[in-house]
């Protein structure tokens, strides 16, 4: 294949689930250089399932995963390292590393996988940091800053090496509106700026039309995806009707006009 | 091995033009900013910085660190940064970066985690119960495997182990540092006191017996003899065991809930390299220092009840002690205890790392823990034990 067109990630028929249980089957889609990929679905339906064996901390029940034609799990040990390691990845609880502070969460990719010298780490610290609005607290502890400040510190240790994938799970999920925004700019900004491939769980509706290229819908009741496409066209076209009602916040719902019960 | 390059053209009065060409990537390697300052030092005239980059220049974060440094650098001398000539995408970055972000205070609690009602078939409450014989032949299985989990883990930790040794793995002394003193400072209090009364619980039951024979000066070797061998090393072992094995559980399960040692792992970072090993290293450099200082503490509190109490001799009690304690029963004492570090390290760190994703994981990891760990310290000394008889120690 053409490796212009040759698409960043490529699942086939994936199917996803702890031991016995099943969670997801028969996912297939691609991922090509330079989107934003959305992935949709309501709680529980697998999300971060599947992006667990995306970045290759959980084998999938069956099927592949290739990262520029190369099958992930099918790869050796030192294989899967040098793909993960052009992963940069944001979970859904942030998992910031409580023991060290929040510079040196971002600086210990930087001092793993890169010859600068300590100062210069603590200048991309400090730039990643501004990055996303959090300049000035290097030396605090993740314990010591809100919820959403965490999220957007373990957001900049994902972007320290300018990693060529981003995965995120659920980034604006606890954070303000402002903040939400911001990150959609910043998205866009490490796309078209640092060439990456970004792919994206979320629920957010306005982030999804607003940045979204591409995306799935995984659909809990039939266990596997429903939809694939752009979101707008999705919205415009698509005759699931799970599909539809998730993308207009279930507007055909019936309405009790605020009343309980 | 750095390839990107600067140039400072003058040629515009009060100007100063940077060009940058070459290869400005993180991977290159980084240029310091103080190559500008110093032209600013030089030419102190000058009130306006220009950038501009030629066809070639390749870039990522490594430029946009140092242009961030420059910018900053020069709005603190009132020299305005024209970055104009950079490409498109990094002045929007950049632009991004310098920006004063407000929002900080804006605090929203973390995001949620549920169900979603989906069933979920492993939760054990929902299990109809089994009759008692597959039961117990569940907990058979269940325990051959846990020692095989052990078995591995223990693989794991000596692989890593020669990783450190031979300087390849990633090892951080301020966290090892910081598990040492925990590990001392925290348990010094309650070792001392433990061992004193040991000892003097010792010194009691032995008197009564050696009275009826005129002996009591005999209760200095039972004391020191039982405290040195392996009493020590056992009250040192249960209380490590208590205090912080079960906190080595405590942390790692955390860890494994906040999806922490995830992030270690996707970035090729091995938890047992970075969490584990630091943790049995200082656990079994302690082992040791404590339970000398307990077998102090132990013939101290039969010497408060011979001397005090039983009104022997305190020099004859001494030299008696001293006679009697060999060293090669040291020693004995002391690979009690290396071994105790060894197993209670090794269970906390194991039970934390297998525990489960919530809360209640962790209340079950930490238990569990203290448990294994206590029957280890239990079954490890009666091997030891075995085996002095067998060499005649
Ligand atoms: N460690 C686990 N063991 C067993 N089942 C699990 C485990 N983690 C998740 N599940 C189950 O897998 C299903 C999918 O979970 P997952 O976390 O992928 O959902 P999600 O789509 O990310 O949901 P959310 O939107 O709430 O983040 C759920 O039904 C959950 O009960
Ligand atoms: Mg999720």
């Amino acid at each position: 294949m053409d490796p212009t067109t040759q698409p960043v990630i490529e699942v086939r028929d994936l199917d996803l689930g702890y031991n016995d249980y099943i969670v997801m089957r028969g996912l297939s889609f691609s991922v090509n250089k330079g989107d934003i990929f959305m992935v949709m679905g309501v709680n529980g339906c697998g999300k971060s399932t599947l992006l667990k064996s995306l970045i290759g901390l959980r084998a999938p029940a069956k099927g592949k995963v290739l990262y520029n034609g190369k099958s992930f799990w099918d790869e050796d040990e030192t294989g899967q390292q040098n793909i993960m390691r052009r992963f940069g990845v944001l979970y859904q609880g942030g998992a910031l590393w409580s023991s060290l502070t929040v510079g040196e969460n971002v600086a210990l990719p930087l001092q793993l996988y890169t010859k600068l010298s300590s100062r210069q780490i603590q200048e991309v610290v400090a730039l990643k940091l501004s990055l996303v609005g959090l300049e000035g607290y290097e030396d605090s502890f993740p314990s010591g800053i809100s919820g959403g400040m965490r999220k957007r510190a373990s957001l900049a240790r994902a972007i320290a090496l300018d990693p060529d994938i981003i995965f995120f799970d659920e980034p604006s999920a606890g954070l303000d509106p402002i903040n939400a925004r911001k990150l959609d700019d910043l998205i866009l900004e490490l796309r078209d700026g640092l060439g990456a491939t970004v792919v994206v769980i979320t629920h957010e509706l306005a982030s999804i039309f607003a940045i979204g290229n591409n995306s799935v819908f995984l659909d809990a009741e039939s266990k596997t995806m429903i939809a694939t496409g752009p979101p707008n066209v999705l919205l415009a076209n698509s005759n699931e009707q799970r599909v539809i009602q998730f993308l207009t916040r279930g507007a055909d719902l019936p309405v009790n006009n605020g009343h309980i019960g | 091995m750095l390839s990107g390059k600067l140039f400072f053209d003058y040629s515009i009065p009060k100007t100063l033009l940077i060009k940058l060409s070459g290869d400005w990537r993180i991977s290159a390697g980084l240029l310091s900013v103080d190559e500008v300052t110093s032209q600013l030092i030089i030419h102190p005239d000058t009130a306006q910085i220009n950038l501009s980059v030629s066809q070639d220049l390749k870039w990522d974060s490594g430029l946009l660190s140092f242009l961030f440094k420059l910018i900053r650098e020069s709005g603190r001398k009132n020299i305005p940064v024209a970055c104009g000539g950079l490409p498109q995408e990094a002045q929007r970055l950049l632009a991004l970066a310098l920006k004063a972000h407000g929002a900080n205070t804006l605090s929203v609690a973390a995001s949620k985690r549920d169900g979603g009602g989906v069933p979920d078939p492993l939760n054990p409450a929902r299990k109809p119960r089994e009759p008692f014989l597959e039961r117990s032949g569940g907990k058979a299985l269940q325990i051959s495997e846990s020692l095989a989990a052990g078995l591995n883990f223990l693989g794991d930790i000596a692989v890593s182990f020669l990783r450190l040794i031979t300087g390849k793995s990633y090892f951080r002394p301020e966290d090892f540092m910081l598990i040492v003193q925990r590990c001392g400072v925290d348990t010094l209090l309650l070792v001392s006191l433990i061992s004193l009364l040991v000892g003097m619980i010792l010194a009691f039951v032995g008197s009564i017996q050696l009275k009826m024979f005129g002996a009591q000066i005999f209760i200095s070797d039972i004391v020191g003899i039982a405290m040195v061998r392996v009493l020590s090393a056992v009250m040192t072992g249960i209380i490590m065991s208590g205090r912080i094995g079960a906190s080595f559980a405590a942390e790692l399960g955390m860890m494994q809930a906040n999806e922490e040692i995830d992030a270690l792992r996707t970035l090729g970072i091995s938890p047992v390299e970075f969490l584990v090993i630091p943790r049995v290293l200082a656990l079994v450099m302690m082992m040791p220092v404590l339970t000398i200082y307990a077998d102090l503490m132990g013939v101290l509190g039969g010497f408060i009840i011979s001397v005090g109490m039983l009104n022997l001799n305190g020099i004859e009690y001494l030299n008696h002690t001293q006679a009697a304690v060999k060293l090669s029963y040291v020693w004995v004492g002391l690979i009690h205890s290396l071994v105790f570090g060894v197993i209670i390290a090794v269970a906390g760190c194991l039970r934390g790392i297998e525990c489960e994703r919530n809360a209640a994981g962790v209340g079950t990891a930490t238990t569990s823990a203290v448990v294994t760990g206590i029957t280890g310290i239990v079954i490890a000394t009666a091997v030891i034990t075995f085996i002095c008889q067998i060499l005649g120690v």
